[in-house]
């Protein structure tokens, strides 16, 4: 039972030795040239320090939640892409169908004016 | 590899019809500028193609996708259950968007998305299908609870709903996974060839509580209907009619199929789970309707009170029992759409007009609305000639039958308290001295189609329940 985990413990160990293997190699051979904007903490579309109580557009959460809703999708495609040739033609039709809806979406949102930054 | 077959497409074929008019309307909208009461005609010629579609369903019955999805008796009735409440809302809703400025396209392709998570939910035996489809249906009523953006109450029912919701779903799927985790299925039909001698007594009995308290939530019954009222009152009230009858008979069959159905071999604990809430919910709903003073509050309460009736039903289980519970659902749907979709149009604009004074004195205004009111009103209450009469008979029949004589006798008790408040709005309408404070705008065509459509139901199924309750004791019941 415990030995069918062996693989998400090498998958572990992988992702810690890769991630640290680059961070740790660019920390210690890339060059630094620190600007202001650089060293400011990263926060998504907003400045990160200052009154909570402001106004802030909200095209940026608009645009990162359409993002996020195409891109999760998309990730539906790899599987199809590999098991493609043995769904035959249901395969293609289904993903046909799921394109259309997804363009469906995307003519609703772009007609609505969701993509337009200066709105 | 599950193999595909065309006869699958067959059996969802409502569903998919229904989706594909939902993403319809939502593509048309931004096009249509000037009537959107277009859009509005076009999610119910939809909810009629499906209607048809279900004709060509039930001549396919069996199991899609790989036993995921089931086309039987129980689900197609379900499925036409929620596409009439999705019919008769739809009408009442399009003069209302108007009325209160709120006439965007996305209501109606909500509505239409909301019935069809709310179709996957009666028809699914799969557990991870069954919450598919209650997500689809949730996600779209969060957002129709707040429809009315620039109204805080509106907006506030929204959050609430969202929240408690999500919360509720957890529940459900941490019941699921628990499932999932001893019997290495969340398929329901081999689910039931493992039950009884399943490992693990108190686990599989702590996953039918957790599925329990998801879908509890659903039906608003208590103690998780704490939700309602608020909810209710803060919705638009077309939404509400729609929110207080779909979604609820979805969870109901949802419901019925895993208690009457497939873990039906821990007895005991589902039997005392659902005894308590039963009583539980009938007797808070029908209390805490006594002191409400607003309309839409006062029903919402009723619904929980109804919702408690329903669970009378399903308590007394067997052939009897799942379609006592199925005919209640139909008449209850019928009533409270109809006394929603009335209200809503009485409160007028911006629905100020909602206690129960302002009712005062409206027969001598508006004789017929009054009289259509105490038509759904006195159906609730459960008067004989109603199908509210037959509805709570049938089930408490059922339950002697099952000799629940206690179960029965704090109903019977609670059906007298509910008469109450019921005629409380009745008297005021016809007894009240003074002027009336609600709408005097003339009913337009459509709500008052959607409206004597459901009287006619209301009487036809309460003059002739035999054939509705002869077919519905036709249809096999899962796990039965």
């Amino acid at each position: 039972m415990l030995q069918d985990y062996i693989p998400v413990l090498v998958q572990l160990i992988a992702v810690v030795a890769v991630a640290g293997g680059i961070l740790g190699a660019s920390a210690l051979v890339g060059k630094k040239r620190p600007t202001r904007e650089k060293l400011s903490p990263y926060e998504c579309g907003s400045v990160p320090v200052g009154n909570a109580r402001e106004r802030f557009s909200i095209s940026f959460y608009l645009v990162g939640m359409l993002f996020i809703l195409f891109d999760v999708e998309a990730v539906f495609l790899y599987p199809w892409a590999v098991v493609y040739k043995s769904l035959k033609w249901f395969g293609f039709i289904e993903m046909f169908v799921y394109i259309a809806i997804l363009l469906a979406g995307y003519l609703y949102l772009w007609k609505k004016g969701a993509l337009d930054w200066s709105r | 590899m599950m193999a595909f077959q065309s006869v699958d497409t067959i059996r969802i074929l409502p569903e998919i019809i229904l989706s594909a008019f939902a993403i319809l309307v939502m593509v048309l909208e931004p096009w249509v500028a000037a009537r959107k009461s277009a859009l509005g005609w076009l999610s119910l010629a939809g909810v009629i193609a499906a209607a048809l579609a279900t004709l060509k369903t039930a001549g396919s019955p069996g199991l899609a996708f790989g036993g995921s999805v089931s086309a039987d008796g129980f689900s197609l009735f379900f499925v036409d259950l929620f596409l009439a409440i999705a019919a008769l809302c739809l009408l009442g809703s399009i003069h209302y968007l108007e009325r209160d400025r709120v006439h965007h396209g996305e209501y109606y392709a909500l509505i239409l998305l909301a019935t069809v998570g709310a179709c996957f939910m009666a028809a699914s035996t799969d557990l991870i299908m069954i919450f598919i489809g209650l997500e689809i249906s949730s996600i779209s009523t969060y957002i129709l609870a707040g429809f009315k953006r620039q109204e805080l109450a509106s907006n506030e029912a929204s959050l609430k709903y969202f929240l408690l919701g999500s919360f509720a779903t957890a529940f459900f799927l941490y019941g699921v996974a628990l499932v999932y985790g001893l019997t290495g299925t969340t398929n329901l039909l081999r689910l039931r060839e493992q039950a009884g001698g399943s490992p693990g007594a108190a686990l599989a009995a702590l996953a039918l509580i957790l599925m329990f308290v998801g879908l509890a939530f659903k039906v608003s019954s208590a103690p998780f209907q704490v939700w309602t009222p608020d909810v209710y009152q803060g919705a638009p009230a077309p939404v509400t009619a729609f929110l207080s009858t779909a979604p609820k008979a979805a969870a109901f069959a949802v419901l019925l199929r895993i208690f009457a159905g497939s873990l039906a071999g821990s007895g005991p604990v589902s039997f005392w789970v659902l005894w308590i809430s039963a009583v539980l919910t009938m007797t808070v709903g029908n209390l805490a309707a006594i002191w409400q003073s607003n309309v839409k509050r006062l029903l919402a309460y009723s619904s929980i009170a109804h919702a408690g009736y329903v669970l009378v039903g399903i308590t007394a289980g067997g052939a009897e029992g799942v379609s006592s519970v199925l005919f209640y659902l139909a008449g209850y749907a019928l009533m409270n759409v109809g006394a929603f979709i009335l209200v809503a149009h009485l409160a007028g604009r911006g629905e100020r007009r909602v206690d129960v004074a302002d009712y005062t004195a409206l027969a001598a205004a508006r004789p017929s609305a009054a009289a259509l009111l105490t038509v759904f009103l006195v159906s609730l209450a459960g008067f004989p000639g109603t199908v509210g009469f037959f509805a709570k008979f049938y089930v408490f029949r059922a339950a002697v039958h099952a000799h629940l004589i206690g179960l029965v006798t704090i109903a019977l008790l609670n059906s007298v308290v509910s008469v109450y408040y019921y005629l409380k709005i009745v008297v005021a309408m016809y007894m009240g001295e003074g002027e009336t404070g609600v709408s005097a705008a003339a009913m337009p065509n459509a709500l008052r189609a959607a409206v004597v459509l459901s009287v006619a139901g209301i009487f036809y199924l309460g003059l002739y329940p035999a054939p509705l309750l002869a077919a519905l004791a036709r249809i096999p019941k899962p796990g039965l």
